[in-house]
């Protein structure tokens, strides 16, 4: 979507980015939440937000192929890695969902998302402030 | 927008959940059937759930980078209980063999609810996300007002 530091709204794009892809993971889950086998799966924003902010460190590692081991990675296209969730509970048929803590995460993750998006109109509407010089539009 | 991914995911979910609710709905009304051979007799039904990934999923990956986030669900198959087929001695029924045996289903009730009960809750958890995700879209369509 943007570079990391993106000049108009700092890392809220990429944030943005990476919630949407948290929520799509975790919608998996959830519809996965009885196939046998099933592991679950989960964005690590920590992580995501480290190697935004390394994007700028010279020289990485490149990793032209997927699966392969590079250095930070390159997050800007919508290259944000998953993670395997550590079950709480694991069951017989091998499905590593837990549907109330996915639900949570769900639910949490909405909010981070909506927290971006306020973030991101207060910005616009900064800009709209400094353009009309304060007269309402 | 990958977002409407999240709408597709969920949809499978649903298509899958409500299919075991069919096969549920089926093996409860045929608990009690009843057939002149082992053969014919009803095998309760219960769908095999598969994980289905995102470049096998209508709309594909987004700017050829495919991400593996969106993972939906697939029905492969419709698989039919090997439990043993109970017979009963009931000489005056019309379907009885020469010996005098009909044959029931293998249906066990109690299993059914269960699926039943499983069933709609993952139902109703894939109808909550679709709902949500559909809220943060219009909220995103709002950027700015």
């Amino acid at each position: 979507m943007s570079h990391p530091t993106d000049p108009l709204f700092g890392i809220h794009a990429r944030a943005l980015d990476v919630w949407q892809r948290r929520a799509e993971a975790i919608a998996g889950n959830l519809a996965n939440a009885d196939t046998p086998d099933y592991k679950a799966r989960d964005v690590d924003f920590r992580k995501v937000l480290a190697q935004a902010g390394a994007q700028d460190a010279p020289l990485q590692l490149a990793a032209p192929s997927p699966g392969q081991i590079g250095g930070a990675g390159d997050t800007t296209n919508g290259n944000i890695p998953l993670e395997w969730r550590v079950p709480m509970q694991p069951s017989m048929d091998g499905n590593t969902v837990d549907t109330q803590a996915e639900q949570a995460a769900y639910a949490a993750n909405s909010v981070h998302y909506q927290a971006t998006l306020t973030f991101i109109t207060a910005q616009i509407q900064m800009l709209r402030t400094a353009i009309t010089g304060g007269s309402s539009s | 927008m990958s977002m409407f991914k999240i709408f597709d995911v969920a949809g499978s979910g649903m298509a899958a959940q409500s299919l075991r609710l069919n096969t549920t709905a089926s093996n409860l009304a045929n608990a009690n059937s009843v057939a002149s051979s082992p053969d014919k007799a009803y095998r309760a039904r219960e769908p095999l759930f598969a994980a289905m990934h995102a470049d096998a999923m209508a709309g594909g990956g987004d700017g050829g980078n495919a991400s593996d986030a969106a993972v939906g669900v697939q029905v492969t198959g419709i698989t039919t209980s090997q439990a043993a087929i109970p017979s009963h001695y009931e000489p005056g029924n019309p379907m009885a063999d020469a010996q005098g045996y009909v044959y029931g289903s293998n249906v066990n009730p109690i299993d059914e609810l269960v699926n039943m009960i499983s069933a709609s809750r993952s139902y109703q958890n894939d109808v909550e996300v679709m709902q949500s995700a559909k809220q943060l879209m219009l909220k995103t369509l709002d950027l700015g007002k």
